[in-house]
């Protein structure tokens, strides 16, 4: 294929994304006096935001939230849920728990976390953690479910026990799945994050967005708000598929 | 018969076939110059070793790929495409799970009015012996049915040629010699041309009128085999262990392990 | 994994009933002990429900609720699974169509309240069009995944018995890929009911989500907070459950079953 006709495929997405930015402008265009703002305003809007310096404020402190919420569960959902899901017994009691309380949206949490927290920044973390406490369990859970048990003989059979056992053996199995897991959880928390932002406390990328509304209806904050949370949602999925990628965790996605 | 009687017989020809493939930039020859016919109602086993191109031809000659040199000639047409006049059964995995038996069998029938179509299923559905699995899904059988059911979703659209690649491969040694009866038993009611590609050599003269012998990646046509001994064969009789000795010679083998 | 003792189906009924209880219990005696006047201990948040029920108010939060989920994840299905489809089979309309798809997924349709609001007033309108966006990015992602995923020779099955490329699409494509499908619309699913409840804190007066800002909003009574809570994760448990049932289904079941 010759280079041009490739430049040009390459180009297209592009195209069509420009294609429906024109649509978007002319749609605004048409209704003057309606407070949606156009690309052009929006572009206008993140140049505001980055010039008062509130952009990276505020989204360091959405990134700061969802990493100690995200961190926390993880620290304690992963560890119980590996010993839960080895342990029959153990897993008859909880999971039917822990079922229960995970389609518990986090948001419904909010005036509990309020009332424990009052309004700031442990409530937003609390939010996350609970958001991601619970999928995080239910997937470490099913991680060690999920390991051939031709595995667990050959590690029994070479006589590793204890420590030994699950760091060479058990930890390496489960891993791919577990970061898949956190990849997906990564993502519910950063969608919480957002919303928790919007009701309790008084800065991130959420609060932007509800805040440039209520004080003065600039839409064209919103709107820069909810792209800048797009890109950075979009940045924290594809550095968690990488991390997919590294090769001692590929293994497991290979299969046909 | 004379070269032109011969050559106007063939159900298939292939004339100097050759494929490439382009990898990393590189050109890559797999099959190089296969020639050899086919005649209607032939058992041919394509045979060499592993990884030697033997699918790709397969699928060369079921029109899923186009020969980058050579051509493939079926009833003197040029071999365009994928066509049900030439059903290919693979290795595993082919037939559907989210169908039936049934309808599995019936996937080619869609054609047809619902009580020819019934009645065909049936049909075949007893000839390769699922009778009681009609309504059973592939998860639900064992290798050696699924394959079966291959064969029978094959059949049911009447082709004239049948592939066959590997289709034992995957099923235990016991098994393998249950399958091979069964396809010549097969074979023997309802007389189409076959064309099997295996590695496995006691097969190929267990099953084949002739053997045509694959050399290694470029594939070429080392020789072809006749195999003369009528059905059923005694796989301890001389002239059995004889070709058979033959054709381990002519890939190359050793006879001691 | 553990040992393989015999133990008969009613010790998996034990177990979790043990687990709840102490859990209830637990909370029982916190509340007691702190001599809290504000958390509601688990006697409360029942008289609170059956409160509700009588007077009917709790029935009609949990028809809106369901209601907007509904709506939303129907239209989200109607129209993700065909631009899915289409996107799987052609590659190169996935090519342009793509970016576009990656850029507007991860933007939280939380995000998207305000304008929603402004677009369609506060209402059931927004909370549908939340629902609907919540939905939509995961049924086309999985539906595209779903179609790659179909292994090669089933199509080169299906063309060998002379099937039209749509014929294909249709009597191949859809069945091979519909495990994968119907699993995408189930966690589109559960994302639709974490988004109602937002949505409905937001955006809307009636709800499950609203009954939970609104009791604390008006009376502080968390009570019915704790008991909105609960009756949301049964609900959000009971959708899990029945989607899974419909992927147990013969013709769909295969999907997930590992073929040693």
């Amino acid at each position: 294929m010759s280079g041009t006709a490739r430049t040009f495929l390459a180009l297209r997405p592009f195209a069509f994304l420009g294609f429906l930015l024109l649509l978007w402008q002319l749609a605004v265009a048409l209704r003057p006096d309606g407070l949606m703002p156009g690309p052009v305003g929006v572009a206008l809007g993140v140049g505001e935001l980055l010039r008062h310096g509130l952009l990276l404020k505020y989204a360091v402190a959405s990134l700061f939230r969802v990493t100690w919420g995200f961190l926390l569960a993880a620290v304690l959902a992963i560890p119980l849920g590996l010993v839960i899901g080895w342990h029959r017994r153990a897993e008859w009691a909880i999971n039917p728990l822990a079922q229960i309380f995970r389609p518990i949206s986090p948001l419904a949490w909010i005036p509990i976390a309020i009332l424990w927290f009052g309004v700031g920044d442990l409530a937003a973390i609390f939010l996350i953690f609970v958001g991601c406490f619970f999928p995080l369990l239910l997937t470490a859970m099913s991680a060690v479910h999920r390991v051939p048990s031709v595995y667990l003989e050959v590690g029994r059979n070479f006589g590793l026990g204890g420590w030994d056992f699950v760091s060479r053996v058990l930890y390496p199995a489960v891993a791919p799945q577990l970061i898949t897991g956190a990849r997906i959880t990564l993502g519910i928390a950063w969608l919480v994050v957002v919303a928790a932002e919007m009701i309790s406390v008084n800065s991130g990328l959420g609060f932007l967005i509800i805040d440039a509304r209520n004080a003065g209806n600039r839409y064209d904050l919103v709107v820069a708000g909810m792209l800048v949370i797009g890109l950075i949602g979009l940045l924290l999925d594809v550095g968690m598929r990488s991390l997919e990628r590294v090769r001692s965790f590929r293994w497991s996605y290979s299969e046909d | 018969m004379g070269a032109a009687e011969a050559a106007a017989q063939a159900k298939l020809r292939m004339d100097g076939v050759g494929r490439r493939f382009e990898r990393d930039g590189k050109s890559i020859a797999v099959l190089d110059g296969i020639s050899f016919d086919v005649s209607d109602g032939e058992f041919v086993c394509l045979v060499g070793p592993s990884g030697c191109g033997k699918s790709t031809l397969l699928n060369l000659m079921g029109g899923f790929l186009p020969p980058t040199s050579g051509s493939i000639l079926i009833d003197g047409e040029t071999v365009e495409g994928p066509d049900p006049r030439r059903i290919l059964v693979f290795q595993e995995r082919g037939v559907f799970p989210w169908l039936t038996v049934e309808g599995n069998i019936a996937f080619g029938l869609a054609k047809l009015p619902k009580a020819e179509r019934q009645e065909r299923v049936a049909h075949y559905v007893r000839m390769v012996q699922l009778e009681g699995f009609e309504r059973s899904y592939p998860s639900d059988l064992s290798g050696g049915m699924k394959q079966r059911l291959q064969v029978a979703r094959a059949l049911a659209v009447n082709p004239d040629i049948l592939y066959l690649d590997e289709p034992f491969g995957a099923l235990d040694s016991v098994t393998r010699l249950v399958m091979r009866a069964e396809l010549l038993r097969i074979w023997q009611t309802e007389r189409r041309t076959i064309v099997f590609v295996t590695h496995d050599i006691d097969e190929a003269v267990q099953l084949a009128d002739r053997v045509v012998v694959l050399s290694s990646r470029p594939a070429k046509v080392m020789d072809i085999l006749e195999i003369d001994i009528p059905h059923p064969r005694n796989i301890s009789s001389p002239r059995y262990l004889e070709l058979r000795d033959d054709l381990l010679g002519k890939i190359g083998l050793a006879h001691s392990v | 994994m553990s040992s393989l003792a015999k133990s008969g189906a009613w010790e998996r009924l034990f177990w979790p009933l043990l687990a709840a209880g102490l859990l209830v219990a637990g909370w029982h005696y916190s509340v007691v002990w702190t001599a809290t006047k504000v958390f509601p201990s688990p006697l409360a948040v029942e008289q609170g429900l059956a409160q509700l029920l009588r007077q009917h108010v709790l029935w009609r939060d949990i028809g809106d609720s369901l209601r907007r989920v509904a709506l939303g994840f129907c239209l989200a299905a109607v129209a993700g699974v065909p631009l899915g489809l289409a996107l799987g089979w052609y590659p190169a309309l996935n090519q342009v169509v793509n970016p576009a798809v990656q850029l507007l997924r991860p933007i939280s349709p939380i995000a998207w309240i305000p304008v929603a609001i402004l677009f369609f007033g506060v209402g059931d309108k927004a909370a549908v069009f939340l629902i609907f966006l919540a939905a939509f990015f995961p049924i086309v992602v999985a539906c595209v995944a779903g179609v790659s995923n179909v292994p090669s020779i089933f199509r080169r099955a299906a063309r060998n018995f002379g099937l039209s490329p749509l014929q294909i699409l249709a009597r191949v494509v859809f069945p091979a890929a519909l495990p994968q499908i119907l699993v995408g619309l189930r966690i589109a699913l559960g994302v639709a009911w974490l988004v109602v409840v937002a949505a409905e804190m937001l955006a809307v007066d009636s709800g499950l989500g609203y009954l939970v800002i609104d009791s604390r909003n008006s009376g502080k009574r968390y009570d019915l907070v704790v008991g909105a809570m609960l009756v949301i994760g049964l609900i959000g448990l009971a959708l899990d459950v029945g989607f899974r049932q419909v992927e147990k289904l013969p013709s769909v079941r295969w999907g997930s079953r590992r073929e040693s």
